[in-house]
């Protein structure tokens, strides 16, 4: 599974597997679990929980920290232009989403249901968009339609700095994540009911529209959520791209770091808050009532060759390819220039961040460091937590609170964490503050903020583990940690390092939490390509965030090379 | 709950400054708004200097500085506040929260460069004054002429074409403003910004931006300042300097001691040696006018007298009335983009 892969795990809901009784006693095994059951919801509470329960309290008080109700809300809504934004906001996602959607689905049917050339190179390319921050194809559009744009006539005449912008790069953005959850989705199928549709001369549209489509409506819906989530949360496109067309996600930042007005911040962000939550519910929802596609008597459908459309689908695949590979070489490219656009020799100059906005290459080596230290602890975490969560015998109730506190982080924003985090560790009666300000708190906040998706892909890893193991374990009296690291660990290695790599991609290009968090010891790469387009250097902005693809890049290939030999002796069980 | 949520509000950096360094220096938070390429040499001077004080500096624009420590008043965070506007200064001075304090040398300073009471809550550091960065290769394209002053860029041929820093974030936004209130008077002033406004393409973030997207050709005309005008220029820009005729809008970056400071001998070092020849020759490097008379020099692709065109600026005025300017401009302006009707 694949740092992308882990997504399409979001659109699955992990049933409480049902523990049957083995012993009435506790025993020492099973304190062990329930204290760590116990410890991953005290975990869950302390940093999401009541950060969020801060920002809320805070949304409701005035300047002074009195409380005042809705006030602030009235005031918002009362105010035209941020009323207006939340308008903004919806509209923009709603679009990026449609639009987002049905390219991947397009691209994710040619992927799984034609035999058109390439299929490999496709799927690989149409990934590299995960390991960019969102600032990237926003600053790729600048060069690309900007005013000085390489391809600046295509607009004939818009502007790219606006809602144009943000949608092009939303949907750069957003791509792989629907990409990822349609190809599962299309992925399975009955081959029969192909077989019956043509046998009943249904027509090629009719069996589109009754048979495919509806086999993959819980992935189209499960991406639809996604998408627009990613894209009405996001603030990295918007706020390079936007010009003057602000949007919630800017307003916040706007409101907090440019005004202060952190009472206003807070509204904005539980405004923002809703629409993730209702998409979040919404999806939980309809994936509840998605019954078994696949019966054991199911036919796997395998593509038949068919050449015009085999050629139809390279054709439409290889465009969306090439836009996706475009917008990257122009970063690059724009970063290697020594002015652009009058003198494009190449030079590294742009990559001399010490004399830049964003704290320069120490920004860089801060943020290897996050990512490495996310990564470790953050897999370390998450798996032991959904260890714990999963194969704990009864506690129903525990283990029912531990599993909804795991997904929360998936309905709530980067921003809004953030946002609750300042409330909530700058406080002088926290015991906790003296996190704050220090590289602890960013990877705190980063394992919190990513924490659903890496708590899914390790569920999903084990539950396909036999609860036998346990139980035999018992019964031979060996411990539970023993089984956990001789038996367990090896045997869901490939998820644990998904889950490594997910965390470390995603701390490496987040900005949205983290941009409220740092401090001038600790700032960051993602970070400063925000700071370096705000004053105007573009192009070391595009030369960090090139720093950032690269490297996010350089780790996943390195861990597939080097994992293989690892994985090999590890897995080597999985062979017969 | 007053108190914590200005702890709330303080924001961002500082607790890690309490976790790192255990050496004997006396750290010293520095809040600052001075540019991000100049800050690095600074640094190093001033720790050259005075090697017991170990310096960390806040660097934002000066708005968002000056909103971040008038939101941390009741337990300020910042040790000595570098390279902010005077009118930001003295709108914190307003406010008790700075400690009135006579630098070693300061006999030595311009009288306009420092605050007449004494010993002054401020003592200036250098003036910055507004520049308008045209881009030559871009005009003749479009066959625009040069804008020679602030009323020329009213002119609908540069429509969509400029842009400029918007004041409530930027100190170089704010000192425009000012100036054309104070040159046209109230009314006049807020119908050349209406006439303008029509001709923006963008308000944007920072004071630098504006002059740096002229400099790539993103827009032909970018109001800025005089240093990164310059700078720009020096970076391979074709662009042309402008200083428009009717004057330039200034203010001074200043220093202060913060009166809340918990470590007032070295906060104080750190202001005596923001006054030495020192300092003010590593301004010099980027400003045309500094505090000590004699150390300045004409800047490289600076196309005129900066000090001549300087317009006789009421400091005081521009800070008492700061907010309630932005509140009108940003009312006006800010939501450029929603739709007009």
């Amino acid at each position: 599974m694949s740092t992308g892969t882990t997504f399409a795990a979001a659109g699955a809901a992990p049933a409480a597997s049902s523990a049957r009784a083995i012993r009435p006693r506790l025993s020492r095994d099973d304190v062990t679990l329930r204290l760590l059951v116990l410890a991953i919801v005290v975990a869950l509470v302390v940093f999401v929980v009541l950060p969020l329960s801060a920002l809320l309290g805070k949304a409701l008080e005035d300047h002074d920290g009195a409380f005042v109700g809705l006030a602030n809300f009235a005031a918002y809504f009362g105010d035209p232009a941020l009323a207006g934004n939340l308008f903004n906001s919806l509209w923009i996602s709603a679009l990026s989403t449609v639009i987002c959607v049905t390219l991947a689905f397009v691209f994710a049917y040619g992927l799984t249901r034609t035999c058109m050339p390439g299929r490999g190179v496709f799927k690989a390319v149409a990934q590299i968009p995960i390991l960019a921050p969102s600032l990237l194809p926003a600053i790729s559009l600048v060069y690309l339609f900007g005013n000085q744009g390489l391809l600046k006539g295509w607009l004939m005449g818009a502007s790219i700095y606006g809602p144009i912008g943000i949608v092009i790069g939303e949907v750069f953005w957003t791509f792989p994540h629907a990409l990822i959850i349609l190809t599962t989705a299309l992925a399975i199928s009955d081959a029969r009911l192909y077989e019956a549709a043509e046998a009943l001369r249904a027509s090629q549209r009719r069996i589109f529209f009754t048979v495919t489509l509806p086999g993959a409506r819980y992935g189209l819906i499960s991406a639809i959520f996604v998408v627009f989530t990613l894209v009405i949360t996001d603030f990295g496109v918007p706020k390079v791209i936007g010009g003057q067309f602000d949007v919630l996600a800017t307003d916040i930042y706007k409101q907090v770091v440019g005004q202060q007005n952190f009472q206003m911040g807070a509204v904005v962000g539980v405004v923002l808050l809703l629409p993730a939550v209702l998409a979040f519910v919404g999806d939980r929802i309809v994936q509840r009532r998605q019954a078994a596609l696949l019966s054991a008597r199911a036919v796997p459908l395998i593509p038949k060759p068919n050449r015009a459309v085999d050629l139809t689908f390279f054709a439409i695949c290889s465009v969306i390819a090439l836009a996706v590979l475009v917008i990257l070489a122009v970063a690059v490219f724009a970063s290697l220039a020594t002015f652009w656009p009058y003198n494009l020799t190449p030079s590294l100059k742009n990559y001399d961040f010490d004399n830049m906005d964003g704290g320069g290459w120490a920004s860089y080596g801060n943020s290897l460091t996050l990512a490495a230290l996310t990564a470790v602890f953050g897999a370390a975490i998450i798996f032991t937590g959904a260890y714990a969560i999963e194969k704990t015998p009864r506690f129903g109730a525990g283990r029912a609170v531990g599993q909804l506190l795991a997904l929360l982080p998936l309905a709530v924003p980067g921003l809004v964490l953030g946002l609750g985090y300042i409330f909530f560790f700058n406080d002088p009666a926290n015991p906790l503050g003296f996190l704050y300000g220090g590289m602890a708190i960013l990877v705190i906040c980063t394992i919190s903020h990513f924490y659903s998706v890496a708590h899914l892909t390790a569920t999903t890893a084990l539950k396909q583990i036999d609860p036998e193991f346990e139980t035999v374990s018992a019964s031979l009296k060996v411990p539970v940690w023993r089984t956990f690291a001789v038996v367990t660990v090896p045997v869901c290695l490939p998820a644990i390092l998904d889950i490594a790599i997910y965390l470390f991609v995603n701390a490496m290009t987040t900005v949205s939490a983290l941009v409220f968090l740092y401090s001038p010891d600790t700032t960051l790469a993602a970070i400063a390509v925000l700071n370096m387009d705000d004053a105007g250097d573009i192009a070391p902005a595009a030369a960090m965030a090139t720093m950032i693809l690269l490297t996010s890049a350089a780790v996943r290939i390195a861990y597939t090379v080097l994992t293989r030999g690892l994985l090999g002796r590890a897995q080597a069980w999985r062979r017969r | 709950m007053h108190k914590r949520f200005l702890m709330a509000a303080s924001a961002l950096a500082l607790l890690a400054s309490t976790a790192v360094t255990a050496s004997a220096a006396t750290e010293v938070l520095v809040y600052t708004a001075i540019e991000a390429d100049q800050l690095k040499t600074y640094e190093a001077a001033l720790e050259a200097a005075h090697p017991d004080v170990d310096v960390r500096f806040v660097r934002d624009s000066t708005g968002i500085v000056t909103a971040k420590l008038l939101a941390e008043k009741a337990n300020p965070r910042a040790d000595v506040v570098m390279g902010l506007a005077a009118t930001s200064l003295m709108l914190l001075e307003k406010e008790g929260m700075l400690m009135p304090y006579a630098p070693v040398g300061l006999e030595a300073v311009k009288p306009t460069m420092r605050d007449p009471a004494n010993p002054p809550a401020w003592v200036g550091m250098d003036v910055w004054a507004s520049a308008i960065c045209f881009n030559i290769v871009e005009a003749a394209k479009r066959e625009l002429k040069a804008p020679t002053s602030w009323a020329d860029l009213t002119d609908p041929a540069y429509k969509g074409q400029i842009t400029m820093p918007n004041p409530a974030s930027s100190g170089t936004g704010y000192l425009m403003v000012s100036a054309w209130l104070q040159l046209l008077g109230e009314e006049k002033g807020w119908a050349f910004m209406d006439a303008l406004d029509k001709n923006i393409a963008s308000y944007t973030h920072s004071g630098s931006k504006p002059c740096r997207q002229a400099g790539a050709g993103e827009y032909v005309v970018g109001l800025s300042f005089e240093y990164r005008a310059n700078k720009t220029k020096k970076d391979g820009a074709p662009i042309d300097i402008v200083l428009p005729s009717e004057g330039l809008g200034w203010d001074m970056e200043a220093t202060a001691v913060m009166s809340t400071t918990k470590h007032p001998e070295a906060a104080k070092k750190v202001a005596d040696w923001a006054v030495t020849p020192e300092a003010n020759k590593l301004y010099a490097q980027s400003y045309a006018i500094v505090a000590l008379p004699g150390i300045a020099e004409k800047l490289e692709y600076m196309p005129g007298d900066v000090e001549a065109m300087l317009i006789k600026s009421d400091f005081a005025w521009a800070a008492e009335n700061r907010e309630r300017i932005l509140a009108e401009w940003t009312k006006r302006y800010d939501s450029k983009s929603e739709p007009k009707k």
